[in-house]
């Protein structure tokens, strides 16, 4: 069996697979719960300033997005940080601390984007015991109306100050959560960096409207007829937080910034393709809200065999395998050259990518009158289209052979060659 | 184990029970007829109806709508009901089928859009179209609202004989066009078979009035009950071309095909068609007699419908001969499970020889069939069953011959369109020699002659 443990920024944890600070990492009960199931980690839900704690409305906070079944694809919240005193979380992260010194536990904090108010927080999270701090630069509803979470997460600067007087007034590791509310992820990362960060986490919720009741003209979750935008995670955000890792961990400023990955983790699958894209540990919280902790098991179990099957000792070997592939557009091979092929056998005539080529594509698709349905390889751009909309997987790309002529442009297959050469680019250079 | 000599003989009469000889009623507990008469698929429930929609893969030129003799677009409204639309999924369905609710019950939908899923292909689980068609028009119908209104009045009027499927959907496509609708039916009430012909199980809660019902709403139709065609009093072709515009012939088949063996006049041998229909009619069926050994004969529907709501009537032993094997048999593979599932025998290859019986039946004689090069025959490999019932369900051929119209093979004569060779008369459902006597098929030709009718009459 392969090891799962892991060491993120110094902080052991038996596994990779952290709760991220949410709604079920608010409080000891369920912090014990989640290391009884199994949890590597937590980031305990976000601490404010001491004082009277914020107020959530008291209507639904919750939206969400759902699949065939009624499968949870995205979930909105408009929750706001911890709404318990300060006090109350300090003492009961230190008795978790206490009885579970094996796991890791995480303070997320939200404080007003003052020196003082950084400076008043953070010896009292370090008296827990906690084994690093999270700076929340991400929520980007409610908080962010008064100055906090993402409202300082989309200011590069903000982030790089704020980042600073932590790694000035306390001794434990730094993980900046980012939020994904901005046009470039890699400005906030190298402003976090640049402040001394140990690390990112990302992302954080994006800002959206999941629905919008018809019949009271209000988005979802309605608030006594009102809406506000929320939060979205879940299965639905991955492919946007995939991007967003992978982003940081090629960009040269911070590929050596170390990346908790968040963001729509529903399996163990999900979280091995954010340790292949970079990040050295994963943070889950949609799934836990939608099947409860228990999935941890599946997580574990999963990654551990597929690291066997790999031949990959711990998960540190996983880290970042994918990233030297993630390229730009302009350096992808255009003498590549795949066609659709149809798995006649398994293919069920339900036509559906015969109607989606014929209608949005390239026509490259025939049926006879007895529903066969084939490719037509001199008109097939090899889009992937089919093999996207096929209900059976039964369509494959087959790649060309290095000579062999495709029937759509009579060429025949040739090196490698890229846009930056291209006779067709007028920026191309000379190819040798 | 108690001694024989302390088994107690019933001291007195007790209620009838399957082992009762004779022809007797009551042979099961009140609760018994009440609970298996009941919906055979009851409803899916909306969570159901959620998961099954979903399943739909909303198949291009999907294989369901070419199944589906009135080509009902299915994707679309199973995609209407996931949407949460069931009335816009009722709409799309009675656009093509307005017995759209009948056929959700009673089609065959394991040989028809159901089994041509594509799902069928992948999984062995096809979509349950038939449940979901249910769920839809049934959705509509809770409201007694009707969609659909009457064009402006043409001044045309329209004669249809019968008010089964076949004549229903001719009368409310016509009536949708604006010309006068006058239906004749030979039976005290509409419906036809969905009234009197199909299995109670399949249409409970007296739901073939209440279609019925729902369908007059478009208006312009007078239904005249009690009228057969031909019969002195009532009327023939001639009254109906003079006194209308166009006629439609849906009579059905109501002459029963006769066995030919020795012995059909006994009591206790009855057509399958007329103890169903009897059945039907039965508002408790705790009072309707059934033989403690029935035979019936025939491999199709009714013989299925027949031979089970025998059995569900309490007959102890219930045998279905079938003259060639259970794969050539008309009736669905489903059908057949269904039967033997509620404790039907099926016997394969076999015809009745002779029905014996002093007066009344008390035993069928019956051969095995061999089929061969010169075709199927009786061997003189002989057995005999008790029977005190013996129901036929041999196939039905047209009762009185209409004058007018050809007939070939025992059925009327009709062209795509539903057109006979006799002027201004057309036909369809299951007294033509294009049906396939389901009921889907009688609406798709009653609707489709309705539509030549009309382009007929605006031509003049």
């Amino acid at each position: 069996m392969a090891d799962l443990s892991c060491s993120f920024l110094g902080i052991k944890s038996p596994n990779p697979f952290w709760l991220a600070s949410a709604p079920p990492t608010d409080k000891e009960y369920n912090v014990r719960r989640a290391f009884e199931a199994g949890w590597g980690g937590v980031v305990w839900k976000t601490l404010g300033s001491e004082g009277p704690p914020v107020v959530n409305v008291n209507g639904p906070r919750y939206g969400v997005i759902h699949g065939a079944d009624r499968r949870v694809l995205g979930i909105n919240n408009l929750e706001l940080i911890t709404d318990r005193s300060l006090e109350v979380n300090l003492r009961e992260m230190a008795a978790v601390k206490r009885d579970y010194p094996d796991r890791a536990l995480i303070a997320s904090i939200m404080v007003p984007c003052e020196e003082e108010a950084w400076k008043a927080i953070l010896p009292r999270v370090e008296e827990t015991g906690a084994d690093g701090i999270e700076l929340n630069f991400g929520c980007p509803h409610g908080m962010a109306e008064r100055g906090m979470g993402a409202a300082v997460g989309q200011v590069p600067e903000y982030i790089e100050m704020v980042t600073r007087w932590c790694k000035k007034y306390c001794s434990l590791p730094v993980i900046v959560k980012l939020t994904p509310n901005i046009t470039d992820i890699r400005m906030p990362a190298e402003a976090a960096h640049r402040g001394g960060a140990d690390a990112v986490s990302l992302i954080n919720t994006i800002n959206s409207i999941t629905s919008v009741n018809l019949d009271l003209f209000s988005p979802e979750p309605v608030i006594d007829g009102k809406g506000s935008h929320g939060g979205y995670c879940g299965p639905a955000v991955k492919p946007i937080a995939l991007n967003m890792v992978a982003e940081i961990a090629r960009n040269p400023v911070t590929a050596n910034l170390p990346i908790s990955g968040i963001g729509g983790i529903t399996s163990w699958r999900d979280a091995a393709e954010f340790i292949a894209l970079g990040a050295g540990n994963v943070q889950v919280c949609t799934a836990a809200m939608t099947y409860g902790f228990k999935i941890v098991q599946e997580m574990i179990a999963g990654l551990s065999h597929y690291l066997d099957e790999k031949g990959l000792a711990s998960v540190e070997d996983l880290v970042g395998r994918a990233v030297p592939n993630v390229t730009d557009w302009k350096y992808l091979n255009l003498n590549y050259v795949t066609k659709a092929e149809i798995n006649q056998e398994d293919c069920i005539n339900c036509g559906r990518c015969y109607a989606v080529c014929e209608d949005t594509s390239h026509q490259a698709i025939a049926v006879t009158s007895d529903r066969v349905y084939s490719v037509k390889e001199d008109e097939c751009v090899a889009c992937n289209l089919c093999v996207d909309v096929c209900p059976v997987d039964c369509i494959s790309m087959r790649e060309l052979a290095h000579g062999e002529v495709d029937l759509r442009t009579g060429k025949k297959v040739a090196d490698y060659a890229n846009w930056t050469t291209h006779p067709n680019n007028p920026g191309a250079t000379a190819a040798e | 184990m108690m001694p024989d000599s302390q088994l107690k003989r019933a001291a007195e009469p007790v209620a009838q029970t399957p082992f009762s000889p004779g022809i007797v009623s009551g042979r099961r507990t009140p609760d018994a007829y009440v609970e298996d008469f009941t919906d055979l698929s009851p409803p899916l429930d909306l969570h159901a109806v959620q998961v099954a929609a979903d399943r739909c893969y909303f198949c291009h030129d999907a294989p369901c709508v070419t199944a589906c003799p009135t080509g009902i677009d299915i994707p679309l409204f199973i995609r209407e009901i996931a949407t949460g639309m069931p009335e816009a999924a009722a709409r799309t369905i009675f656009d093509s089928n307005i017995l759209g609710g009948a056929c959700a019950r009673v089609c065959p939908t394991e040989t028809l859009c159901e089994g041509a899923c594509v799902r069928e292909a992948a999984e062995g689980q096809p979509v349950q179209i038939g449940l979901l068609q249910r769920h839809a028009t049934d959705t509509m119908m809770a409201r007694q609202s009707h969609p659909y209104t009457r064009a402006a009045d043409t001044g045309k009027s329209v004669a249809v004989v019968g008010a089964g499927p076949a004549g229903l959907a001719c009368a409310h496509r016509l009536a949708m066009k604006g010309h006068k609708v006058t239906i004749y039916d030979a039976r005290p009430k509409p419906g036809g078979l969905n009234e009197y012909g199909i299995a109670a199980y399949k249409m409970p809660d007296g739901f073939a009035q209440k279609e019925v019902d729902w369908l007059l709403q478009i208006g312009g139709i007078t239904l005249v009950e009690n009228w057969s065609l031909g019969r002195v009093g009532d009327g023939d072709l001639d009254g109906l071309r003079a006194d209308h515009d166009a006629v439609f012939l849906a009579i059905g088949l109501s002459g029963v095909r006769a066995l030919g063996a020795q012995g059909e006049d006994l009591e206790g041998v009855v057509s399958a068609t007329d103890f169903i229909a009897q059945l039907r009619q039965t508002r408790d069926l705790s009072q309707l007699p059934i033989g403690r050994d029935v035979v019936v004969i025939g491999g199709g529907m009714t013989a299925i419908d027949a031979a089970v709501q025998a059995k569900l009537l309490g007959a102890l032993n219930v045998t279905i001969l079938y003259r060639r094997t259970r794969a050539e048999m008309p009736a669905s593979g489903y059908e057949q499970e269904l039967a033997l599932s509620k404790g039907v025998r099926i016997i394969e290859n076999a015809v009745p020889v002779a029905l014996v019986g002093e007066g009344k039946l008390s035993a069928v004689e019956c051969a095995y069939t061999r089929s061969g090069p010169e075709g199927l025959t009786i061997t003189q490999d002989t057995f005999t069953v008790p029977a005190e019932q013996c129901f036929k369900a041999i196939g039905q051929v047209l009762g009185t011959l209409p004058e007018g119209p050809a007939v070939r093979g025992g059925k009327i004569v009709t062209d795509g369109a539903g057109r006979t060779d006799a002027t201004r008369v057309w036909a369809g459902g299951d007294c033509t020699h294009a049906g396939d006597d389901l009921t889907v098929t009688a609406v798709a030709q009653g609707r489709d002659a309705a539509e030549n009718i009309h382009t007929f009459l605006m031509e003049g």
